[in-house]
């Protein structure tokens, strides 16, 4: 069955590693909808949010062999139990009117999406939420006109339940 | 000290003795530190020779193999030999030369992107860009090619690395989180798969390139269940062909009865082997009623390709063992007659109707060494006879490019055996194709007078390629003559200062080839064949096991003119 995946790649922080993760998704004809990546909160370490659509089962070969490569300390495929969500998004849209820009602020304000740069023709937002509700803000400001936009990619997390294995605690200054 | 010292030294601490390779511009700081160093350098004629024979240096002692090449050119040179160690999960460590750090990426001379091209064909690999990290990474290497499944590591140390000075310590720890193989087998799993095998009324044991690690265990396993086994091409050596409860060998080219008990079997033991598709042909057919115990190191081939109802992830010479202790002889008496009755009816045969064909040639070499010598292959229906005809009958002695399939493997993986088993005779059977891949490579024989005999079955013929467009592409032989063009192959011999010897007919074979090997040193033996014998049974690319076609293999098809031959 074909489905949505998102995969957490912990990995050591090592150039070339990305490339070799990307190289076995390519090899496999899989297309990486999107990636995001950045320090955990482990020196030294990063983690990797990879979107991927493909067979269930040629996913569970791919995460195998990612947990292959010496540089990868774990692979974590998050559609298969709980988790939450988010990615972030900058939205630049165009005011024509007095009128528009009220009526954008006050959708705007119903999705929680934040002004971050105001000028005469256009506001920009940032929104954070699931899929969805970026995807319904996209849809909402099209009739106004969307000048630019640029999204993160997801990034989640297992619910608490899922994974319960704590990181070891940091001893806290005195 | 130098970096380039540093790495030798390094090396040398990893137990590495014998190196091969080839010098250039990037890596001169090494050969020249090499100079001063007690460590052993083979100089080999081109770097995938060199690779080739690191990769068998490690398939013969289950030693790393170190490989040495110079940026760019020599880098690429490598390509396919690190390919080969990584589709046989062999053990090679590759050094390689680059041009200094700041010139990497504006195309400099004799600059490859060779970390780039190599990641995808090898296990791990490395750029160095500080000094003092070379004993770290050269201890990381070795330990990463040589634990869990083998493969191949790349080290590329820019020139001003190696000409850097040394600050560090060589007192290094590897601590790599994320690589963890897991050896031990879990005891549950083990439990389960001696259930399911005790259970089974017709099982059989497949052992792959896996149980090169683990002769003793496998062998008790077999002696104590009185298991059916099949030795893989890689596997060839885990357990003795000669053994009645040998099958031989499945797959594309196996035996009838191999093939067979997988397409009747109810169970299979897969014990360090992958299921490559030459193996199982088409998926869908393959042991369509057995249960799977698959018994690996390597987690990711678990239900790779068939779906293992048992999987059990560990390192033979743990599970296999433990397992043994589970199990009594198995209650298959009546599973064991059918086997018999087909092994009867199949042993190995082939037609003597012109006046010297490989299959007996290769059978006058299994007579001579009695199977204890190291055999290595090139690629072709050569290799596919001599895999069938002359198994070897101890561990790491049977050396082929199985998973990549590389002709000009067969002669420079001599050079690398010999190397690891000093002193043992080496028997390359080559095809007159693939024997050309490499053949520069006689001039390494000669240097070092290494007792190797490169028996060339020469059809005239790239063979195996000549056999698929007889019986699938009509008949339409297109670029596979070689005969018109091929050299004297013993003047060329000789022209390297080794003997040749070109034979024409049975009687001059039988007679010359004990005589040979019985020398010692190194030989070329040029057979001259008939060009148009194949190999079977054959099961055609994509179709299942139980569509073999068997070929002359039939006994009807035998003649006064056949031989039946026993192996081992
Ligand atoms: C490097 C490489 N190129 C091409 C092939 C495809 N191939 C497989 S077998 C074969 C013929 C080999 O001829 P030869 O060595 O004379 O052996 P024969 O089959 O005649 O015994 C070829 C071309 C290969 N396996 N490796
Ligand atoms: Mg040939």
């Amino acid at each position: 069955m074909i489905d949505r995946h998102i995969l957490s790649v912990t990995v050591r922080d090592r150039p070339g590693v990305l490339v070799r993760i990307a190289g076995l998704f390519a090899r496999r004809g899989f297309n990486i909808e999107s990636l995001s990546v950045a320090q955990s909160f482990q020196p030294g370490i990063s983690r990797t949010t990879f979107v991927v659509s493909g067979e269930d089962a040629t996913i569970e070969q791919v995460e195998k062999q990612l947990q292959k490569l010496i540089d990868v300390i774990k692979v974590v495929d998050h559609t298969k139990s709980k988790y939450v969500d988010r990615e972030l998004m900058l939205i630049k849209v165009q005011v024509d009117t007095a009128e528009d820009r009220v009526e954008i602020r006050q959708i705007a304000q119903d999705f929680r999406a934040r002004i971050v740069d105001v000028a005469r023709e256009a506001l920009v937002f940032e929104v954070t939420g699931d899929e969805g509700k970026l995807t319904a803000f996209i849809d909402q400001m099209q009739v106004f006109g969307i000048v630019e936009l640029i999204r993160t990619g997801r990034i989640a997390l297992p619910r608490s339940a899922a994974d319960p294995k704590p990181g070891a605690k940091q001893a806290r200054a005195a | 000290m130098k970096g380039a010292q540093v790495v030798l030294k390094a090396l040398e601490r990893q137990g590495a003795e014998v190196i091969f390779g080839h010098p250039g511009g990037a890596i001169m700081p090494v050969y020249d530190a090499l100079y001063d160093e007690k460590l052993r350098h083979v100089l080999v004629r081109h770097e995938q020779a060199g690779a080739h024979a690191a990769d068998a240096y490690y398939r013969a002692s289950g030693r790393v193999g170190v490989v040495f090449a110079t940026s760019g050119p020599g880098a690429t040179n490598l390509v396919t030999g690190l390919a080969t160690a990584q589709m046989d999960s062999s053990a090679v460590v590759a050094v390689t030369g680059n041009v200094p750090l700041p010139l990497i990426g504006t195309d400099a001379f004799q600059e490859a992107d060779v970390y780039g091209i190599t990641g995808p064909i090898t296990k791990h690999n490395y750029l160095v860009k500080e000094v003092n990290d070379i004993p770290r990474i050269v201890a990381e290497a070795f330990y990463i090619a040589s634990s869990g499944r083998p493969g191949p590591v790349l080290i590329d140390v820019p020139k001003d690395i190696q000409l850097a000075e040394f600050t560090g310590s060589f007192e290094v720890e590897v601590d790599l989180p994320g690589y963890k193989p897991t050896v031990v087998g879990h005891a549950g799993q083990i439990k389960r798969a001696a259930k399911a095998i005790r259970g089974a009324r017709k099982p059989i044991m497949m052992v792959g390139g896996g149980g090169q690690t683990a002769f003793e265990e496998v062998n008790t396993f077999a002696e104590k269940t009185g298991i059916p086994v099949i030795t893989t091409l890689m596997g060839i050596g885990t357990y003795p062909a000669g053994v009645p409860q040998s099958l031989g060998m499945p797959g594309m080219h196996g035996t009838v009865t191999a093939n067979r008990a997988i397409t009747h079997c109810d169970l299979i033991v897969g014990a360090g082997l992958r299921f490559d598709d030459r193996v199982t042909g088409k998926i869908s057919r393959f042991a369509p009623n057995a249960e799977v115990v698959h018994i690996d190191i390597d987690p990711a081939e678990i239900s790779k390709l068939v779906r293992a109802h048992v999987p059990v992830v560990g390192d033979l010479r743990d599970v296999l063992p433990r397992l043994t202790a589970e199990l009594g002889r198995l209650d298959i008496d009546e599973w064991w007659e059918t086997l018999e009755e087909w092994k009867g009816r199949y042993p190995e045969r082939f037609k003597l109707d012109k006046p010297l064909v490989s299959q007996e040639v290769i059978q006058m070499f299994r007579e001579a060494t009695g199977g204890d010598c190291v055999v290595t292959t090139e690629v072709g229906q050569h290799q596919m006879f001599a895999a069938r005809l002359f198994p070897t009958n101890r561990p790491r002695t049977w050396i082929t490019s199985g998973g990549l399939g590389t002709m000009g493997f067969g002669l420079p993986a001599a050079i690398g055996a010999s190397f690891a088993r000093p002193g043992e005779p080496v028997v390359c059977i080559a095809g007159d194709g693939s024997v050309q891949m490499n053949i520069q490579e006689l001039a390494t024989i000669y240097r070092h007078q290494l007792p190797i005999i490169i028996a060339i079955c020469n059809n005239g013929m790239l063979g195996m390629v000549r056999q698929w467009q007889e019986m699938f592409h009509a008949q339409r032989y297109s670029e596979v003559y070689l005969a018109d063009s091929n050299p004297d192959f013993a003047r060329l011999a000789e022209a390297y200062g080794i003997d040749g010897f070109n034979i024409f007919d049975r009687e001059t074979a039988a007679e010359l080839i004990p005589e040979v090997l019985a020398r010692g040193k190194p030989a070329v033996m040029n057979f001259v064949v008939y060009e148009s014998e194949k190999v079977f049974p054959m099961i055609p690319a994509g179709a299942g096991v139980d569509e073999m076609i068997i070929g002359d293999q039939e006994p009807e098809e035998a003649d006064l003119a056949t031989k039946e031959v026993k192996v081992g």
